[in-house]
């Protein structure tokens, strides 16, 4: 594989990192500045009163957990749907594929009305689940579950793309040597995906963190237990309290942006790690 | 062309695009108001819009207009505080149209008095919805608090209407002989124990009393009830009025800056005056609200029951203190809330 | 010209899975896409046809849903094009380029995904609000952006706005830059090289992003939600109309505008499948 010293042979350099610059620059970075800026106007104690009283702690447990169990499932049952629509061929598997993606035309406040109804007591799941004494409407599991619907496309279609590129020969070839369909996925298959895997995966993620639209009708918004982060945002807001809000909101966006750096880093590493390999 | 001059050109245009979009298309001869306002009054200014249109064309020899903004009570304060350029608010609770002053200055300190009926053309009071034949037998705010009876209220940090609810069944537990700031706050604190889920927004907790089956009563405001007993949920449920409760005034305002730059302030001021027009009266209360013009409300006496109604003003001494004291960080609400959830 | 090549797609029996692990993990995939997928889904179709075919026409064919119908098409119009171009640049620059910042530029890109919606809006107001910074000269000069149509455009690129770089990344990632570099030694401009060579090879990233970028743009609510101002027939895009709609308890047209919007999303893989019948073409 080629270095970095090969790399740089490639034309586009320039305009494309301006470009990327100037995009960001005016979509994210400055609108983000305005938030910054807005924060400033809260004293140090008033920030801290804001972003660390117990139900703000209470909100960010939930926000970060039910976001991160969802992600996880996504992971994992992403990776497996994108497997089966790219690699076999069975009866209906078009119109699977092209379904994929409807968590995110459905509005987000449909889509949470839709949830709650299905798993209230009286809905289609909710019956059967809260005979199993799994109370699901207005529990963090509810939220967790709104979450996997909403995150559900990202995994799928990051995975999807690289696996139609993958050769199905190389798996071939993994198995005509000897290899398990185990030692297959876990040596040849899964080191290509993973970059795309872990995309997907932060997407899910990061996008979960920051969900209120279907949420607040799923979650119940009950004080220090099943309030998410949004909400309390909402809350300030409501209040007319923009710099709270805003203090909030840098809370999160701090804390996601480390993770998300985190993880690209780490994906970084693993890809180095992949080329660095002989073959 | 040299490729790189493309794709600049291409953002240029489609951005070109949309601020051409962004033009509004009113010409000379048509008046066009705004009339912002909050979630349940749709179906009345729809029917108010056309027949004050129709008022003033014929007064004036000008068509109108009128444009209609409908949310959260206090999402459309921060709209027009922001720059939504509305002519005429008409919200849940004059706290969000005193916040246009202290925000924005958008209108005078004193909008309140500018009309009769401190602003407020109709007024609306909280009352109780039960599953039909009263099962659990609610009859006043003391049964709210009983073990065993789950309540549905919106949650008062996001709904301006579950503030009213809120307020209402704190103000009937001071009314109450001996009752004390002290009596009241573990009063509401006990009807709160007895509420499963928080809805943001009051419609969404009609929805989860109504539909998903949620709850044995619903707090809400009398216009709310009658239209879904009337209308949306017919024969499934009653309503029960309680013995005293809070006179809910929503309020109507004119936004000084928007009307005078928009020019419009003589037609917005016909308008709000408008509503306190037989006319006016009658559609309000053709929608559940209570008139107040006396001729209106003697015609309609039957729709809405005689309850013992006391004013934010005489209870909690205005919005703004209430505000404080109880909705805002740290307030009642929240100390009560997180105690018990502990 | 030059004709790009494409590979055709293999529906072969890879992995020489043996029958039963096949059907097993078609079965657990389809069982949660079932559950977690479909029945909604379903759900919300149930609702929106409850009435019939002629109430789920008669919400759609109202002024104001055409007129939402309208808003949200020219939102996507305007936003997925503009994210297509700049998501290219940018997955290109960061698949290709080692550089400082790297890491750090593409956890820019990536921030607005995990930026609340609620959040995104607020931005914006903060910008082009009456107290903004932006905001107060834009207003004088009758050139609104909040609560106006550039308003919703611009909530709608934030929020699109890492969908194709992200999708497209990956695909460059995982193909190495052979070609490419053969291109230009073969005497192909830079240019050139992007267009033909490297464009087809990331044609299912491209796709896939442009559907994901396309379904958001049109379905977002939350931070659209923030900078409309709710005035009815002007500036509410299909799911603010179906909010209203719920609001006003006709359920049976805030679902028929939901369903309407899926399958508006379900256009983008129309073209999709006639862009894989077109490369499986001879």
């Amino acid at each position: 594989m080629s270095t970095s010293a090969r790399r740089r042979i490639l034309p586009g350099f320039g305009l494309s990192l301006g470009m990327t610059w100037a995009w960001l620059g005016l979509l994210v970075i400055v609108p983000l500045s305005g938030l910054v800026f807005q924060s400033l106007n809260l004293s140090w104690e008033r920030f801290w009163e804001t972003v660390a009283s117990p139900r703000a702690f209470a909100a960010y447990r939930l926000s970060f957990g039910a976001s991160l169990a969802a992600a996880l499932i996504n992971a994992v049952f992403g990776l497996l749907v994108a497997w089966v629509l790219v690699r076999y061929r069975f009866p209906g598997r078009a119109w699977v594929d092209a379904l994929v993606d409807l968590p995110f035309a459905l509005p987000t406040a449909v889509a949470g009305l839709t949830l709650t109804t299905l798993y209230a007591s009286h809905g289609v799941y909710g019956r059967y689940l809260e005979a199993l004494g799994l109370k699901v409407a207005f529990t963090p599991l509810g939220v967790a579950i709104a979450l996997t619907f909403i995150g559900l496309p990202f995994v799928v279609r990051t995975v999807q793309p690289v696996l139609e590129d993958l050769d199905p020969e190389v798996e071939e070839a993994a198995t005509t040597l000897g290899a398990t369909p185990w030692q297959t996925f876990s040596r040849v298959v899964f080191p290509h995906v993973l970059p795309a895997l872990l995309s997907g995966f932060t997407l899910a993620f990061a996008r979960a963190l920051g969900e209120y639209g279907s949420i607040v009708f799923i979650s119940g918004n009950m004080p220090m237990r099943t309030e998410i982060v949004p909400l309390l945002i909402v809350t300030r807001l409501e209040q007319y309290d923009y710099a709270g809000a805003t203090a909030l909101a840098l809370v999160m966006l701090v804390t996601s942006f480390t993770l998300l750096l985190t993880v690209n880093l780490l994906q970084r590493w693993s890809q180095r790690r992949l080329e660095s390999r002989p073959g | 062309m040299h490729p790189r001059h493309v794709l600049p050109l291409l953002l240029l245009l489609s951005l070109g695009g949309c601020s051409k979009a962004g033009g509004d298309g009113s010409n000379g001869e048509t008046v066009t108001l705004l009339n912002v306002s909050y979630d349940p009054t749709r179906e009345l200014y729809e029917d108010f819009n056309a027949a004050f249109a129709k008022h003033w064309e014929a007064s004036q020899g000008r068509k109108l207009t009128v444009q209609q903004s409908h949310g959260g009570s206090g999402k459309q304060a921060r709209a027009v505080i922001d720059g939504l350029e509305a002519d005429v608010v008409t919200l849940a609770l004059a706290y969000d149209v005193d916040m246009l002053h202290d925000k924005a200055n958008l209108l005078p300190t004193d909008w309140q008095t500018r009309l009769p009926n401190n602003s407020a053309p109709y007024t609306s009071t909280i009352v109780f919805v039960v599953r039909k034949g009263n099962p659990k037998n609610i009859r006043d705010w003391d049964d709210l608090t009983r073990d065993g009876v789950s309540v549905i209220t919106p949650n008062p940090k996001t709904s301006g209407g579950a503030r009213w609810n809120y307020l209402a069944a704190w103000g009937y537990a001071l009314r109450k002989p001996g009752g004390t700031e002290d009596s009241a706050r573990a009063f509401v604190s006990r009807l709160f124990k007895n509420v499963p889920v928080l809805d943001s927004g009051a419609r969404g907790s009609t929805t989860t009393f109504a539909e998903r089956g949620l709850g044995d009563v619903l707090i809400a405001w009398e216009n709310e009830a009658l239209l879904l007993t009337h209308e949306v949920g017919k024969e499934r449920f009653d309503i029960v009025a309680p013995s005293v409760s809070i006179l809910a005034e929503p309020p109507v305002a004119l936004v000084d800056r928007n009307a005078d730059k928009r020019g419009t302030r003589a037609v917005a001021e016909a308008y709000l005056r408008y509503l306190y027009s037989d006319e006016g009266q009658e559609i309000a209360a053709r929608h559940h609200y209570r008139p107040r013009s006396q001729t209106v409300a003697a015609k309609h006496a039957q729709d809405f029951p005689a309850v013992t109604l006391f004013t934010i003003d005489e209870a909690f001494g205005g919005w703004r203190k209430a505000q404080k004291a109880h909705f805002d960080d740290g307030g009642e609400f929240d100390r009560f809330s997180v105690a018990q959830a502990r | 010209m030059h004709v790009a090549t494409f590979t055709p797609r293999h529906a072969t029996r890879s992995l020489a899975s043996p029958a039963l692990l096949k059907w097993g993990l078609i079965a657990t995939a389809l069982g949660f896409l079932g559950v977690f997928l479909f029945v909604p889904l379903i759900a919300v179709f149930s609702y929106a046809f409850q009435k019939g075919a002629d109430a789920w026409f008669a919400a759609i064919r109202t002024p104001e849903s055409l007129a939402a119908i309208r808003l949200t098409l020219t939102a996507a119009l305007i936003s997925v094009p503009i994210n297509l171009v700049f998501g290219l640049a940018a997955s290109w620059l960061i698949a290709r380029f080692q550089f400082p910042g790297r890491a750090l530029l593409l956890t820019l890109i990536d921030l607005p995904f995990s930026i609340s919606p609620v959040i995104a809006g607020l931005l914006f107001v903060l910008l082009f609000g009456r107290h903004g910074g932006l905001g107060p000269w834009l207003i004088e000069h009758g050139h609104p952006v909040l609560f106006a149509v550039p308003g919703i455009v611009l909530a709608t690129l934030f929020v699109t706005f890492p969908f194709v770089a992200r999708e497209v990344l990956p695909v460059l990632q995982a193909q190495g830059c052979d070609e490419e570099e053969a291109a230009l030694t073969l005497g192909a401009s830079g240019w050139r090289t992007f267009l033909q060579v490297t464009v087809p090879k990331v044609k299912w990233g491209v796709l896939y992003g442009v559907i994901l970028c396309n379904a958001r743009a049109m379905g977002e609510f939350g931070a659209v939600s923030v900078v409309s101002g709710h005035v009815r027939g002007v500036t509410t895009t299909l799911p603010l109309h179906a909010e209203i709609l719920y609001n006003e308890y006709d359920f049976v047209g805030a679902f028929a505008v939901a369903s309407l919007l899926t399958l508006l999303a379900l256009a983008t893989l129309v073209i999709k499948k006639y862009v894989e019948w077109r490369a499986d073409a001879p």
